[in-house]
């Protein structure tokens, strides 16, 4: 840890300052230092969208960002959410459409969903389909998903 | 008989289903929403150590010296092992099955010894305080080689002209032959023949969380707990217990939450095993967590099959004979335990599996080469069987010139000749090909959708339309793995226990891999019980504390571990009846239980809260007769016997439409008619269909384990192993036929590898048929761009 760098971060509202290793992605720190296991690692590269988490507002690939990135930043997870109630429509929704199987996809599909339902924009479900395209789920065929985040878009 | 203890499917009865039939959400999806479920990396340990493998960077290569030197001096280097070390704790295994004749495979070591056989291989474990420095360790480890000749193409395999294991003298794994006699004279008798040769591309299953074990051994008690991301605990309980030498009550397999499994996570690793057996080394809990880029190079690969089939029919339509030669290579090993010889022999079992043709002759051969192993992946032969099936099929109506659904209708088993013994042998209790049939037809609007594709051919627009009937294989008896000497459990128990406050808990021997085991559990104890939903809990994946059982494959979670939850119920609602008649000092016959309370049969009136019978029962029994005991906790079994199988049918159809100018195929939409049986949650049937056939749509369009001339795979990783994500991906529209199967009193068949099974040979069809007018046609899948654009000579 000669290398450390202190970096002092907001993570789901509460400050923290960690001396972080400059090579360590932030989903890395958001598992193994914070315990915030909420956030998956599926890839390691950017793909599968399974470590998504919201920096500063907007959705980032945690695998792909440095923790060291981070410093000064707000970072919400899907803990962070789902305790302040914002995810609660999406969740809702998820479940009683059975939009996840093993749920590992969940949490980063939830924060993708959950950007384009906060752009209050009116899509159509091809537009959801593009929207969750960075996003993989080996489960279930997509449908669900797309019907979940439509009925929350719809306001239905 | 109570009018509970009936089959729910009895006919003529009105038997309450409860919450059996009724798309209710699932009860454990609520932790994993918030993110707040326990996937096996999320698990934190004191003493926690970590384990990186140093890979074989060659397809073949002797292992002359491992240089240990600088990665042991590394920073956080807790230990390093090679294979010779690991092999004094763990005992190597050979995966042959006695009822697969002459199958033959070398020992296979947890970690490679002298030599590596594919690149992935791992050769060397490096352990450390964390992941990461084990990884910068792994990468301090100098190895000598000498590479050795490489056979990567399996009909180079075939030929022999290279062995790969020094023992053997040919590269033959498996073959079997199979004849029904008369298929020449049935060729002879053809007006038609029809042949094709079809590729199946070697695909994986890429789980979206890795492989995953967490092994802890306690060497004051010689114990191993091991927290495993698998579909199978008791099973790997037995391995452990048998490879690591340690009794097998002293091995507890726990598996928390799985992030997918698809048949990936039911065989035995290697590198898992090594890991058991370095926390046995180390006396401390060791983690192994595979990352995307060693999956590609050490998760099963699948498929993989060269397929030639020949079809013999009338001019009227009529199907004489099945001819077929499968070829499929399968990597260096056999996979533990459930081998690799599976996949090709579902190929000859099922081939041609819809149809009433009475000859059959098969040769397939299973050969191994120098890449990553291949074992059973969802819908193991299934997707290949019916593809092959179906396009040869579309080949044959369209040589004759009947339309394809007619051509299908003209050659399907009738709905009235169950029970039915099919040419390859196996055996089928109760289909329903042309109940599914008409309902695609009528559902996909067959006729206005062929007008409408056929009018737009006119404006140079290709869509094509793909059929795809088929037959799969769910709820196995013994007779899959079990009579060929594997300790894998065919059967499956639940435990059923009433809580004192009325609720009531159900451990069940099958797991939960997302499908939502456990959720159709609770519905049926539920229901059994005569409870409500939210009064039940879920326990599964704990050697521990369930029944013994198989656990989660081949579609059996709902037809077995189902049934055994329904026995268990319906029998702990017995024992519950038994203690309300001692309180009321009724007779039993006139009280049942329904929505938590004990009633009147006749009167339907609330005698007793089940809260209130809990009470008596646990904690003031010495107010219930003297020589009355209370039994609130019973366990059933169930084993599938009377058939081998329990065969599910279905057909499913595509709706594509074909860019000759850029070779893409544009998926519009897809349908699926299913007859799974009692269909106990109908929301997460259709969903895991959709699953299914998307899985079956990457095959189909995506999806290849690339491999070079010196065996070196060329695309592990997700940037270039493309799968399907949501943009491409067709609303998929599932229907069902209900046929239950009468050998149980649920009637459930399994579903979970239907949508795969069918997918890829709809796609095909399609695909073919959008090319038809142009002149094209493609048989060898993934059908990517380059392939069509290859197909239309434009590339």
């Amino acid at each position: 840890m000669e290398h450390a760098v202190e970096t002092t971060l907001t993570v789901n509202g509460a400050k923290v300052t960690r001396r972080i290793e400059p090579r360590q992605h932030l989903v890395d720190f958001l598992r193994e230092e914070l315990g915030l296991t909420g956030s998956h690692i599926g890839c390691e590269h950017g793909v599968c969208g399974a470590c998504t988490v919201r920096v500063n507002g907007e959705i980032v690939r945690g695998c792909l960002m440095l923790a060291v990135q981070a410093d000064g930043c707000e970072v919400e997870t899907i803990e962070g959410l789902s305790d302040s109630r914002e995810l609660a429509k999406l969740q809702k929704s998820f479940h009683e459409k059975n939009a996840l199987q093993c749920g590992f996809c969940t949490p980063g599909m939830l924060m993708a969903a959950q950007d384009l339902v906060r752009s209050k924009k009116k899509v159509s479900r091809e537009e959801i389909r593009a929207h969750i395209s960075g996003n993989y789920c080996r489960c279930t065929g997509y449908q669900a998903i797309v019907d979940a985040i439509d009925e929350v878009i719809q306001g239905k | 008989m109570g009018k509970a203890e009936l089959p729910l499917h009895a006919p003529g009865t009105k038997v309450d289903r409860g919450y059996i039939g009724q798309s209710v959400p699932r009860p454990n999806a609520a932790r994993l929403l918030q993110g707040r479920g326990t996937f096996t990396d999320d698990l934190r340990f004191p003493r926690l150590a970590h384990v990186a493998f140093f890979r074989s960077p060659y397809a073949h290569a002797k292992i002359k010296k491992i240089h240990f030197e600088k990665a042991s001096k590394s920073p956080g280097v807790i230990a390093v092992f090679d294979g010779p070390t690991v092999a004094e704790y763990c005992t190597p295994w050979v995966a042959v099955l006695a009822h697969l004749k002459g199958i033959k495979s070398p020992p296979q070591h947890a970690i490679a010894i002298d030599r590596a056989c594919w690149q992935g291989e791992a050769v060397a474990a490096v352990v450390a305080e964390s992941r990461t420095q084990a990884e910068d360790a792994v990468q301090l480890i100098e190895a000598e080689w000498e590479e050795l000749p490489v056979v990567v193409d399996m009909e180079e395999a075939l030929q022999g002209k290279k062995i790969i294991h020094p023992e053997y003298t040919d590269n033959i794994c498996f073959k079997r032959e199979h004849d029904t006699g008369g298929v020449d004279e049935a060729f002879a008798q053809s007006d038609v023949v029809v042949e094709e040769t079809f590729h199946f591309g070697r695909h994986t299953g890429v789980c979206l969380e890795g492989r995953a074990i967490l092994a802890d051994y306690n060497a004051a008690e010689h114990s191993l707990t091991v927290y495993h991301a698998t579909q199978a605990p008791h099973m790997m309980q037995d391995i452990f217990s048998r490879h690591l030498k340690i009794p097998e009550a002293n091995v507890r397999v726990i598996s928390k939450d799985v992030g997918g499994s698809f048949g990936i996570k039911v065989h035995v690793y290697p590198d898992e095993m090594a890991t058991a057996a370095i926390s046995v080394i180390l006396r401390r809990p060791v983690k192994f967590i595979a990352d995307r880029l060693e999956s590609f190079l050490s998760d099963i690969h699948a498929r993989e099959h060269r397929v030639k089939v020949r079809l013999a029919v009338k001019k009227t339509g009529e199907i004489l004979a099945f001819d077929l030669d499968d070829l499929t290579a399968i990597g260096p090993y056999s996979v533990y335990p459930r081998t690799s010889g599976i996949e090709g022999n579902q190929v000859v079992n099922l081939t041609g599996g819809p149809y009433k043709h009475q000859k059959y002759r098969a040769r397939m051969n299973v050969v191994f080469t120098n890449k990553n192993v291949t074992c059973q992946y969802r819908a193991v032969g299934h997707p290949i069987a019916v593809a092959l099936t179906e396009g040869i099929v579309d080949l044959a109506a369209q040589k004759i010139g009947m339309d394809p659904a007619e051509f299908r209708r003209k050659n399907l088993i009738p709905d009235d000749a169950y029970p039915y013994t099919f040419p390859s042998g196996i055996k089928f209790e109760k289909l329903s090909h042309h109940q599914t049939l008409d309902k695609l037809l009528q559902v996909m609007n067959y006729d206005a959708l062929q007008k409408e594709k056929n009018d737009l051919r006119k404006k140079h627009v290709y869509r094509g339309i793909g059929l795809a009937a088929m037959i799969e294989v769910t709820n196995p008896s013994p007779a899959f793995y079990g009579v060929g000497g594997a300790r894998i459990s065919a059967q499956d128990g639940a435990t059923l226990r009433l809580e004192p406050t009325g609720m009531v808990t159900v451990m069940c021997s099958v797991t939960e891999q997302g499908q939502g085991t456990e959720a159709i559990f609770a519905q049926i104890a539920a229901s059994a019980v005569g409870v409500s939903m939210d009064k039940v809990r879920v326990i599964t994946g704990d050697t521990g504390v369930t029944p013994y059982g198989g656990g989660t494959w081949a579609s059996r979670g709902a037809g077995i571990g189902g049934e055994a939850v329904l026995l268990s119920g319906r029998a702990l609602r017995g024992n519950i009846l038994d203690i309300a008649a001692a309180i009321l000092k009724m007779e039993k016959a006139e009280l049942d239980v329904r929505e938590n309370n004990v009633v009147s049969v006749l009167t339907g009136e609330a005698k007793m809260p089940l809260a209130e019978l809990g009470r008596v029962a646990y904690f003031r029994p010495d107010t219930l007769p003297m020589d009355f005991q209370s039994e609130l906790t019973v366990t059933r079994h169930y084993t599938p016997r009377q058939y081998g199988f329990t065969f599910t049918n279905g057909i499913q159809a595509s709706y594509v439409e074909v860019d000759p100018d850029t070779g893409f195929v544009r998926l519009l939409k897809h349908w699926c008619v299913e007859d799974s049986g009692t269909v106990i949650n109908p929301m997460l049937v259709d969903e895991q269909i959709r699953g299914g056939v998307v899985q079956g749509i990457g095959a189909a369009l995506f999806e290849e384990c690339l491999y070079g001339p010196d065996g070196q795979l060329l695309n592990g990783n997700m940037a270039d192993y493309l799968v399907p994500m949501s943009g491409e991906m067709p609303d998929i529209s599932c229907f069902h036929i209900d046929t239950p199967t009468r050998q149980s009193q649920l009637g459930a068949k399994g579903v979970g590898e239907a949508g795969t099974a069918g997918a890829p040979g709809a796609v095909m069809n399609a695909v073919n048929d959008a090319l038809l007018p142009l002149g094209a046609r493609v048989t060898a899948m993934p059908f990517t761009p380059e392939r069509i654009l290859k197909a239309l000579k434009k590339v």
